[in-house]
């Protein structure tokens, strides 16, 4: 496979494993910082708090170093994922990020209600009232369960104060 | 002969009729949670966890630990039928159960997945039921430098023997010792690596981290393949079972050596999987029928069913008896403990005996009481794979979002469990292994005290690890379960070597 054909299938492997590796070892980089800031040297009662994370970090930048160079050395043209592929995982992972940002101001029930008929509607093309019974069923099996048999409390927002549960 | 009198009283609580309830709802719970993609055992236990902060901790374990056994259960179910490995530990029971079902074989298939998980548990209870209280009562001598050595032998044995390449499991777990390390410094109390942020103050949950990772990390995979996804019929009928059952003693020997391999595997934290590989793979090598093995050979279910099923309970002994759990879900289970105010290790088979005992005792009956339902039950629990994947992928988003808010109580965490989401996905799809980052996150503190408490006796000399032979043999065993694949590469170059001369 050459590199023009599968730039425009999806992202190579190689190109997107090199930017996570990337990721990690700034990440490395970032718990070295902190760890300095905290201190690594030993103070009066024994080592001070960064010094454990500090050699983590040295850790986690020297094998990613390791990683990198291995990433690089070996090519094999494979994909990453088919762009089609990565488009249906994005078309789930925003929806839930808006469902995970809104849930704190609407509740969890009525958040989950609208992520659940979205999903069914929008990518299972379900007819509307399997879709009403789903996403209705859910929040209040779910409501029972917790909130009444286990006393686990969830979040709410105005419909839940509105109708005094 | 006292662990005999007090495995008797462990039975005792099992048996009481609120517990054998809770048995029962945690097998069913747990079947159906191997059977549906994207909810494993470990992120399955997390989740439900929440709903046993109400009871009583020996109820709570015993219900979560059924999960775990359900889901080992339930992970054979779907390899066999459909192809589709359920758990990441039953890819090894596609290559001959799937065949088998394919060739109008699959209830023989099932009945010895299922008969062989049983007697791989139930090998692996008996191993703990005998050797657990040695193990605890030897690991009450521990000093910090001895149990910072148990620790450095679990983690080098991931790294040693993982299929992953050794510099990205060593990278996987020092994310999350550095993820533990957020927070509170527990030693001198001194804050660290949060940059001012309030919600980092208490560090990252590994809770959150495993329903992230393993729960919203495995639905990104399964969008990638589509939503297509087709389930199937299947029955298990008395006469097929007893006829499997009188075929299954001629592979004693497989199974023998499989229980083996199992709770070697499930001791030292590498788990089920590998486990299962590797047992499919000897029994492959050593068996007559070795050559039909990948045509559908029973004795190719039987091998790595019974390992995944061995090393999964295995896993308990290490968490029960060290405080040190072989596998990310046991990892879960000890977390679990934490909350309900025990304290994880050897102390817990002095002061909460009727914990441990109940719990051992329920393992026997667990595992039964799994057997009998996943056989009378399978047509039910396939037909959970009849359900669409766009139904049940919102549902399960919103379980892992209900897990990850109850554990705190914060909506907080429901992000950071979406952000572990992300990062699960690009590291699995990377090959990165999640369960050294997870089982890093729930022991980084641990073995970080215990580094720390060793180094200030011996005023900051690492000769503390070898200063007497109980702490360096430790160290030393795991130096070479860090070296092992240089070692056995080196090995087998001599012995070509030799050959060759």
């Amino acid at each position: 496979m050459t590199t023009q054909q599968s730039h425009n299938v999806g992202p190579s492997h190689k190109s997107v494993e090199a930017g996570v590796t990337t990721v990690i070892g700034l990440f490395g980089a970032i718990v070295v910082y902190g760890s300095v800031k905290a201190g690594i040297n030993w103070g009066a009662e024994g080592p001070k708090a960064g010094f454990f994370p500090f050699y983590i970090g040295l850790f986690i930048i020297i094998s990613s170093l390791v990683n990198i160079w291995n990433t690089l050395r070996e090519d094999d043209g494979s994909l990453f994922a088919e762009w089609g592929q990565l488009r249906q995982v994005f078309s789930v992972v925003i929806p839930t990020g808006i469902y995970v940002g809104v849930l704190p101001f609407i509740g969890l029930y009525v958040s989950s209600m609208i992520f659940i008929a979205w999903f069914m509607r929008w990518l299972g093309k379900y007819e509307w009232p399997i879709i009403a019974a789903i996403s209705l069923g859910m929040p209040v099996v779910t409501y029972l369960i917790f909130e009444r048999w286990f006393l686990v409390p969830l979040p709410k927002g105005p419909l839940e104060d509105l109708l005094g549960l | 002969m006292e662990e005999i009198a007090n495995l008797f009283q462990g039975f005792a609580v099992a048996l009481q009729p609120f517990n054998i309830a809770v048995m029962v709802l945690g097998i069913v719970l747990g079947v159906i949670i191997g059977v549906l993609p994207g909810l494993g055992g470990a992120n399955g236990v997390a989740i439900l966890l929440p709903l046993t902060f109400s009871m009583p901790p020996t109820s709570a374990i015993i219900m979560l630990s059924c999960i775990y056994w359900g889901a080992l259960f339930g992970g054979a179910i779907t390899s066999i039928l459909f192809n589709i490995p359920g758990e990441p530990w039953s890819v090894a029971t596609t290559f001959d159960g799937y065949p088998m079902a394919q060739q109008g074989k699959a209830a023989e298939a099932l009945t010895a997945a299922f008969t062989s998980s049983f007697v791989g548990a139930l090998f692996a209870v008996v191993m703990i039921t005998l050797v657990a209280p040695l193990v605890a009562g030897f690991a009450l001598r521990f000093g910090p430098a001895e149990k910072f050595a148990v620790y450095f032998l679990a983690f080098c044995s991931f790294v040693g023997l993982s299929k992953e390449p050794p510099f990205k499991t060593i990278a996987a777990m020092m994310i999350g010792f550095a993820l533990a390390a957020v927070g509170l410094d527990s030693i001198t109390g001194q804050l660290r690596l949060t940059f001012g942020s309030t919600e980092l103050l208490n560090g990252f949950d590994f809770l959150i981290a495993v329903i992230g990772l393993f729960g919203l990390g495995e639905i990104f995979l399964t969008m990638e393949e589509g939503l297509r996804f087709q389930g199937g019929k299947a029955k298990i009928d008395l006469r097929v079972v007893l006829r499997t059952w009188m075929s299954l003693p001629q592979y004693w020997m497989t199974s023998l050596r499989s229980c083996v391999i199992g709770c070697w595997m499930g001791v030292t934290p590498a788990g089920a999987t590998p486990a299962s590989f590797m047992s499919y793979g000897i029994a492959k090598r050593v068996s007559k029928n070795g050559n039909n093995f990948g045509k559908g050979e029973i004795e190719g279910v039987i091998a790595p069913e019974t390992a995944a099923h061995a090393a999964g309970t295995a896993a308990l002994l290490p968490m029960l008896s060290l405080g040190v759990p072989g596998s990310p879900t046991a990892a879960v289970l000890l977390g679990g403990l934490l909350i309900w105010g025990l304290q994880p290790g050897p102390m817990l088979f002095v002061e909460q005996k009727e914990f441990v005992w109940g719990l051992i005792a329920s393992m026997y009956l667990g595992n039964l009481v799994g057997l009998i339902i996943v056989l009378t039950c399978v047509p039910i629990f396939a037909a959970i794979l009849r359900v669409p994947f766009s139904i049940i992928a919102p549902l399960i988003l919103v379980l892992c979002a209900i897990g990850a808010y109850s554990v705190h109580n914060s909506t907080f965490d429901v992000v950071m469990m979406l952000v572990f989401g992300i990062i699960g996905y690009a590291l699995k799809k990377c090959n990165y292994p999640l369960a050294p980052l997870v089982l890093a996150i729930v022991l980084g503190d641990k073995a970080e005290e215990a580094f720390r408490q060793s180094l200030l006796g011996s005023q900051g000399s690492l000769g503390i690890f070898f200063s007497n032979t109980l702490v360096s043999s430790i160290m030393i065993l795991g130096l070479i379960a860090l070296f092992w694949s240089v070692i056995q590469n080196g090995f087998t170059r001599l012995r070509t070597r030799t050959a060759a001369a």
